[in-house]
């Protein structure tokens, strides 16, 4: 099986527990207004690489993986590519790495029910990132409802895959007090969640705008300051 | 025991009428398992101490980066009275002049880089002295240039051997600086006369000149105890105490400095051997933690303003003034205990106690099986003020033993038992194009004729308008590195025998084994620029441009081409290939006075100068832009992450780079993970 790939990072520090072998899939439905790999978002890019290829470049790194890492399939939405995703953690699993899946849930619609299914059996941690806890706003900012995103944490909790969840702070959007209550209570009701990760929104991408000659929606913004950065944390549970 | 100095410590085979400071060591040291928890704050002393130090700084550099400069007292270790910061407030002293920042008058090496150095600053050598060493001393540049080969002096033109010792001092020697505390310069100058007896016999070239040697050793341990006595100390016997200890090492040093301006004047392996002393005189109870800290941070001081009179280029070379006073701190003994002890704390808390700083160079050798405390500090230090280096103990304690130092930054030696001859750098990437163009330099021309300048023998050069192929080049490479190997290996054989002629370090050689073991220490610049060159040809189309004269002068590539950096065997093989032939080559011919040959690929500033004198390479790098530092990759190339590019690099096989192999990697604390 072939996927298409955007890139491989091979000291992934921030994308799951450990030193992870970091996957970037190409391709993704989602248009949020702050990502920071729009050159990950057409489905016609990327390079072209078998499970087995990809597989073998992992292995490679095992030896960094005792303290607690291992691979990371991130993108792009990686459910995009589903079934090749399942074919490279199978074969990962079977070697004994971790494997983390970091995906927005966006694509976990009843048509697709079968193959996230098989994913989740090879996928040992998913990373959740919930852009945005309501619905209009969710829709703003992506383009897209909430509505499988919500359902995809609620099943994950259902079946008990552990799970961490990961919320982008953007300064007048998702940086909102009430936004962020309600959002802490939503998780509230998952006891499946180990962690939750503020992570601030940056602005390291936008120069990738200007090269793919897109319009970059929230220029000017800044990042959030650390007394907000810290505000949310203590909403979201991170630090009491 | 043979002095009462010794009194509390284990005798072994180092008190039995030998020099053996290891055997010392392990028979007394106190390895440390524990934290950081017991370290002291800067006293009175040092804070007011480092002010006056800090302030002499901003003088300094108000002053267009010399503050004082000695033009006419030749620096010899009694050439000066003693001189001082602050007297009262020095628990060390001991200055390289009479007065603090005054930089000394070292021409030896070569009394023109001397002068130039002195008027680049506007100050005036003392027209005496010049004539002095016109006229009556020959200095160790003039030796070398009376000897020099045309073809060695092309070579030097045209920049394919880069920053060699001919006019400078080849430093990189580090004398064993403990033997002065542990023995006193008594014993010390006891046993070489002895040994100087043992030379004896069919009087041959080489053992005059090792009777002679060692007779300049004696004359300078004799030196060393008469420059102490200007400061008041009498070093003829062991130190006493811990702060006798660390005065007496220092003195060894001082005199190092006072007698060489050598391109990195290295210090050792001191910590633990002085926590030895420490110990014994806090558990007697006259020293505290916070005397012994005091004394640690007046030590590191010292070691923090040594400075020498150097040209402009010199510093712009190395991106600063550096002198590479290396401490290599820690590692493992090969027994299995740690040689880390609460000295290896302290030396490192004065990055805290008094801020940090490039020098002295203060050097972690770092193995998997570190005491986790320390390992913990150290990471912890490193984030506080990014000024520690790290070296792999696990890789160079078999090849070295447990006694063993960097010198200058990745050079190992085993304390007192090995010295180097220094050998500057090849640059492979130029030879590539050598390699091309026939041994016609890309970029230097022929003052002559105009035309570019014939540096090598003719070789046939490649013809055709490409695509290069591979094969091809590779051979013409091949021969055009066996040319340059063997240039270089006596253009180093001419330049060593010239500076143990003119500029023989007695001292720092006085505190080595008479029998000592001498490395030759070839270098490596342009590594990655050449395999991606090479990778470049196998891989992708490389067709040559050439300009009238039918040099080639640019490259066009056609397709993409594996790049080193990115773990990627097709071309980290070609790095590795490249390491090994070259170095095998080396390893072929006749190097000078029994040395080993060795390799080193470590620019760490230098490759932006290199690379602004080597024309437009095949990979698709631009005449004058830099070459990577190192066996780092070339900028930007690796793109998979640390951990991809620092397996192209540890492929590079130590075996063939003995020497060292350095690569400049910079992280920000968040790519380094969360905190939470």
């Amino acid at each position: 099986m072939v996927g298409k790939i955007h890139s491989f990072e091979t000291f992934g520090t921030v994308d799951g527990p450990g030193i992870r072998f970091v996957v970037f899939m190409q391709g993704c439905p989602m248009r949020c207004l702050y990502c920071h790999n729009p050159d990950t978002w057409r489905t016609d890019g990327g390079r072209e690489y078998t499970a087995q290829d990809v597989a073998q470049r992992v292995l490679k790194y095992k030896s960094y993986f005792t303290g607690g890492g291992g691979v990371t399939v991130s993108g792009g939405e990686p459910m995009l590519q589903a079934e090749f995703v399942r074919e490279l953690f199978g074969i990962l699993k079977g070697k004994g790495i971790h494997t983390a899946l970091d995906t927005s849930g966006i694509l976990f619609t009843p048509e697709n029910r079968s193959a996230v299914d098989k994913l989740l059996e090879v996928t040992d941690l998913v990373l959740l990132d919930i852009k945005h806890i309501d619905g209009e706003e969710h829709k703003k900012l992506t383009a897209h409802s909430n509505k499988n995103v919500l359902a995809f944490a609620k099943y994950l909790c259902e079946i008990g895959k552990p799970t961490w969840v990961r919320h982008v702070l953007v300064p007048g959007i998702t940086d909102n007090d009430e936004y962020l209550s309600r959002l802490a209570e939503f998780i509230g009701g998952l006891n499946n969640v180990q962690k939750v990760e503020v992570l601030p929104y940056h602005t390291m991408g936008e120069v990738k705008y200007g090269n793919l000659g897109l319009e970059y929606a929230l220029k000017g913004v800044q990042p959030p300051d650390g007394v907000r950065v810290q505000n949310a944390k203590r909403i979201l549970g991170v630090i009491k | 025991m043979l002095f009462k100095q010794w009194e509390g410590f284990t005798a072994g085979k180092w008190s039995d009428d030998e020099v053996n400071v290891r055997d010392f060591i392990q028979h007394n040291y106190t390895p440390y398992e524990g934290d950081g928890k017991f370290l002291e704050g800067p006293t009175e002393a040092t804070s007011k101490l480092w002010k006056e130090i800090i302030d002499l700084t901003e003088r300094e550099r108000k002053a267009g980066g010399v503050l004082k400069a000695d033009v006419k007292t030749v620096s010899t270790l009694t050439s000066h009275p003693a001189g001082y910061i602050d007297k009262k407030l020095e628990k060390i002293v001991g200055l390289q002049t009479d007065e603090p920042f005054k930089r000394a008058l070292q021409p030896f090496g070569g009394i023109k880089m001397s002068e130039q150095a002195l008027n680049m600053y506007g100050y005036e050598l003392d027209p005496e002295i010049k004539y002095i060493f016109t006229h009556y001393r020959k200095t160790h540049n003039d030796g070398v240039y009376d000897a020099y080969t045309p073809e060695m002096r092309r070579a030097r033109t045209a920049h394919i051997l880069t920053g060699l010792p001919d006019t400078y001092g080849r430093g990189r020697i580090v004398g064993d600086y403990r033997r002065v505390a542990l023995y006193g310069v008594d014993y010390l100058i006891e046993h070489k006369k002895r040994d100087k007896d043992f030379i004896d016999g069919d009087m041959t070239p080489d053992k005059v000149r090792d009777r002679e040697e060692l007779s300049e050793q004696i004359k300078a341990l004799a030196a060393l105890k008469e420059m102490a006595a200007l400061y008041g100390y009498d070093i003829s016997q062991p130190a006493q105490t811990a702060k006798e200890a660390i005065q007496w090492l220092y003195f060894g040093y001082l005199a190092a400095v006072k007698d060489q301006n050598g391109a990195a004047m290295s210090i050792g392996r001191n910590s633990t051997f002085l926590d030895i002393y420490i110990e014994r005189d806090l558990n007697n109870g006259t020293l505290t933690e916070r005397e012994a800290q005091e004394l640690i941070d007046h030590f590191v001081m010292k070691l923090r303003i040594v400075k020498f009179m150097r040209i402009k280029d010199y510093n712009e070379l190395f991106s600063g003034d550096p002198t590479w006073v290396t401490e290599s701190i820690g590692g493992m003994g090969v027994d299995g205990r740690t040689l880390v002890t609460k000295n290896s704390f302290r030396i490192l808390h004065t990055l805290a106690n008094l801020g940090p700083a490039p020098e002295p160079n203060l050097t972690v050798l770092w193995s998997r099986n570190l005491p986790a405390g320390f390992k913990k500090f150290c990471a912890e230090t490193s984030i506080a003020t990014s000024a520690i280096q790290y070296e792999s103990d696990d890789l160079m304690r078999p090849e070295m033993g447990d006694d063993y130092c960097i010198a200058c930054c990745v050079s190992c030696m085993r304390v007192g038992k090995d010295m180097q001859f220094f050998g500057a750098r090849a640059n492979l990437a130029k030879c590539l194009l050598y390699a091309i163009n026939g041994g016609k330099d890309e970029v230097t021309l022929d003052k002559k004729t105009g035309k570019h300048l014939q540096v090598s023998p003719m070789f046939a050069p490649i013809l055709g308008d490409g695509p290069l192929d591979f094969e091809e080049v590779k051979c013409k490479y091949e021969q055009m590195l066996d040319w340059l190997a063997g240039l270089y290996v006596n253009t180093l054989n001419l330049i060593h025998y010239m500076h143990d002629k003119y500029s023989y370090e007695a001292l720092e050689m006085a505190l080595h084994d008479t029998k000592v073991r001498r490395f030759f220490a070839t270098g490596i610049a342009g590594l990655s620029c050449a395999a991606d060159s090479l990778s470049a040809i196998k891989y992708a189309k490389v067709y040559p441009v050439r300009n009238e004269e039918g040099i080639v002068v640019d490259f066009k590539i056609d397709g993409e081409y594996p790049q080193y950096g990115n773990n990627d065997d097709r071309v980290d093989g070609i790095a590795v290939w490249l390491v090994k032939t070259f170095m095998s080559k080396i390893n072929s011919r006749y190097t000078y006075r029994e040395s080993v040959p060795t390799t080193s690929i470590l620019t760490i500033t230098s490759n932006v100068v290199y690379g602004k004198k080597t024309g437009n390479t095949p990979d698709g790098r631009r005449a004058g832009t830099p070459l990577a530092p190192g066996a780092n990759p070339m900028h930007g190339r690796d793109k998979n992450g640390a951990l991809a590019s620092l397996e192209s690099v540890a492929k590079l096989p130590y075996e063939y780079s003995r020497d060292g192999i350095s690569n400049t990697f910079s992280v920000t604390p968040a790519s380094l993970g969360k905190d939470d």
